[in-house]
């Protein structure tokens, strides 16, 4: 019995799938969803697509969710298979979040500083109660206007810079490492790490984060700023030569600022854990702040304890499409790997039975 | 903005780039027909759509990292007056990387430099200025105002 069914599989396959597109659609009677509907009303959702398939297109995210009858992982799936398709131009100069067009920007360690509170259109402070007008379908009124003044909003950390009790930012001229191009490999540097938290599962990252608070590699974090916003995204065309704006995008960024005690070589200050997400994401940005700075820990001085300090455990599990790439292939045909398995567990209890007759 | 080019007529050209790359395809078109037909094209390449890959800081001032990619549609054309346009567009609309770069090749002719500029650029350099300063009022709608309760001791 060396032999498994290796046909008759392809009528299921395909009757499978035009069931799955049938129940993709769902009941006829009810209107078909658009993709402009899902990019323009379910914008959440299309971000945390963008982020986790690592490719910043609504419209394309908003296909992917569809065809995915809205399963996030899925739909990054497809976006991460898509990109593959296509060519690379080239590289952006590093996104100027200081300079972004600001919807909201908060911070929780100064009341008042240059820029304000700008709160944005936030689900914080909502009541959670569940708006059956919504239901009933509802038109709201434009939001509320008020003058700007027409000031920079500057990074808060420049405001803690200025007293010299943070540390500063690091600066190489190193090309940075691309996983798009390079496998994971170890020591991971900060750039790499950075871009596996960039495009890596929220939901991990935001349990490991929510475990640094808990005891498991604590770093008394404080948000120093959150800021959601449009960024300029620019190139450098080798055939013009001259930096060129080529659109913008939607980001999160999070600044994390943690105690620090001190170590041999730096004095007290406070240090800092980075994210920057695309789209509309802060729970995201936070979590990869957090999780950033805890995988700093050895950099720091400090004893790497906890999961989220150790960066070979975060960096090998913070992938969605791998995790579920591994955990979901369980579910294909191992026919053979169970029939040598079976093969094994008979002789042995076979030999387990002939041991105990021997002894009688 | 794109750093300014020390070439007052790069420096144009960057400001009119920036400006088709945030206009969609449809009012590209639409304020097209208040201008004299756009001169014929041979198209060099494109448009075709490909990936740029976007950065950021660590901590926002750091070293470099690789963020994520972004589609963008690209487009080369050199006019009939012999001026080679280009256009590189975030998404994927093929339409609007031809129409910019047909209009950046058409923007480099001095002899139709400035109907366009005043026709079409301009109109859609204004429309997108308001789009940011709605945003910018909604936002500080939204920016808290502080005040303090005043202490009664003595």
């Amino acid at each position: 019995m060396a032999y498994v069914a290796v046909k008759g599989g392809e009528r299921a396959i395909d009757n499978a799938h035009a069931w799955l597109a049938e129940a993709r659609r769902g009941d006829t009677a009810v209107p078909e969803l658009t993709t402009a509907q899902i990019a323009a009303q379910l914008g959440r959702a299309v971000d945390r697509v963008m982020a986790e398939g690592s490719l910043y297109d609504p419209a394309l995210a908003a296909l992917a969710l569809k065809q995915a009858q809205g399963d996030v992982i899925e739909a990054a799936f497809l976006l991460r298979a898509y990109r593959t398709t296509l060519p690379r131009f080239g590289y952006a100069a590093p996104l100027d979040t200081a300079a972004m067009l600001v919807r909201r920007r908060v911070s929780a360690i100064y009341k008042d500083m240059p820029g304000g509170q700008i709160l944005g259109p936030t689900y914080d402070y909502t009541h959670r109660l569940l708006d059956f007008a919504l239901e009933a379908g509802f038109s709201p009124p434009s939001a509320p206007e008020m003058p700007a003044d027409g000031a920079e909003i500057p990074p808060v950390n420049a405001i803690l810079a200025q007293e010299g009790l943070v540390e500063g930012d690091a600066t190489t001229d190193a090309e940075p490492g691309d996983l798009t191009r390079t496998p994971l490999a170890f020591p991971a540097g900060r750039d790499v790490r950075l871009q596996t938290l960039a495009r890596g599962d929220e939901g991990f990252l935001l349990a490991l984060g929510y475990s640094t608070q808990r005891g498991w590699g604590g770093s008394h974090p404080f948000v120093g700023e959150i800021r959601v916003g449009e960024a300029a995204v620019a190139i450098t065309p080798p055939e013009l030569g001259f930096e060129i704006d080529i659109g913008d995008v939607a980001v999160t960024e999070c600044q994390m600022v943690n105690q620090f005690k001190g170590s041999k070589t730096a004095p007290p200050q406070f240090t800092r854990g980075y994210g920057l997400v695309f789209g509309h994401a802060e729970r995201k940005a936070m979590a990869m702040a957090l999780v950033d700075r805890a995988m700093r820990a050895e950099e720091l001085g400090e004893e790497v304890t906890a999961p989220a300090q150790n960066i070979e455990f975060v960096l090998y599990h913070a992938d969605n499409i791998e995790a579920t790439g591994f955990v979901e292939h369980l579910k294909l045909p191992h026919y053979v790997d169970f029939q040598s398995e079976l093969e094994t567990v008979r002789r042995m209890r076979a030999e387990a039975v002939a041991v105990k007759e021997a002894a009688e | 903005m794109p750093i300014p080019d020390p070439d007052p007529n790069i420096a144009a050209r960057q400001r009119w780039m920036a400006v088709l790359a945030r206009a969609a395809a449809t009012q590209i078109e639409a304020l097209l027909e208040a201008v004299p037909p756009l001169p014929d094209c041979v198209v060099l390449r494109g448009p075709e759509a490909g990936l740029v890959m976007l950065r950021g800081r660590a901590g926002g001032a750091g070293t470099r990292f690789n963020m994520g990619e972004m589609t963008v549609t690209r487009c080369t054309v050199r006019s009939t007056g012999g001026q080679v346009g280009h256009a590189y567009v975030s998404g994927r609309d093929g339409r609007q990387a031809e129409l910019a770069a047909r209009l950046d090749a058409a923007l480099q002719d001095p002899a139709r430099h400035d109907a366009i500029q005043a026709a079409v650029i301009a109109p859609l350099a204004e429309a997108q200025a308001a789009a940011r300063a709605e945003t910018t009022r909604k936002a500080a709608a939204t920016r808290v105002q502080f005040f303090t309760m005043a202490t009664m001791r003595s």
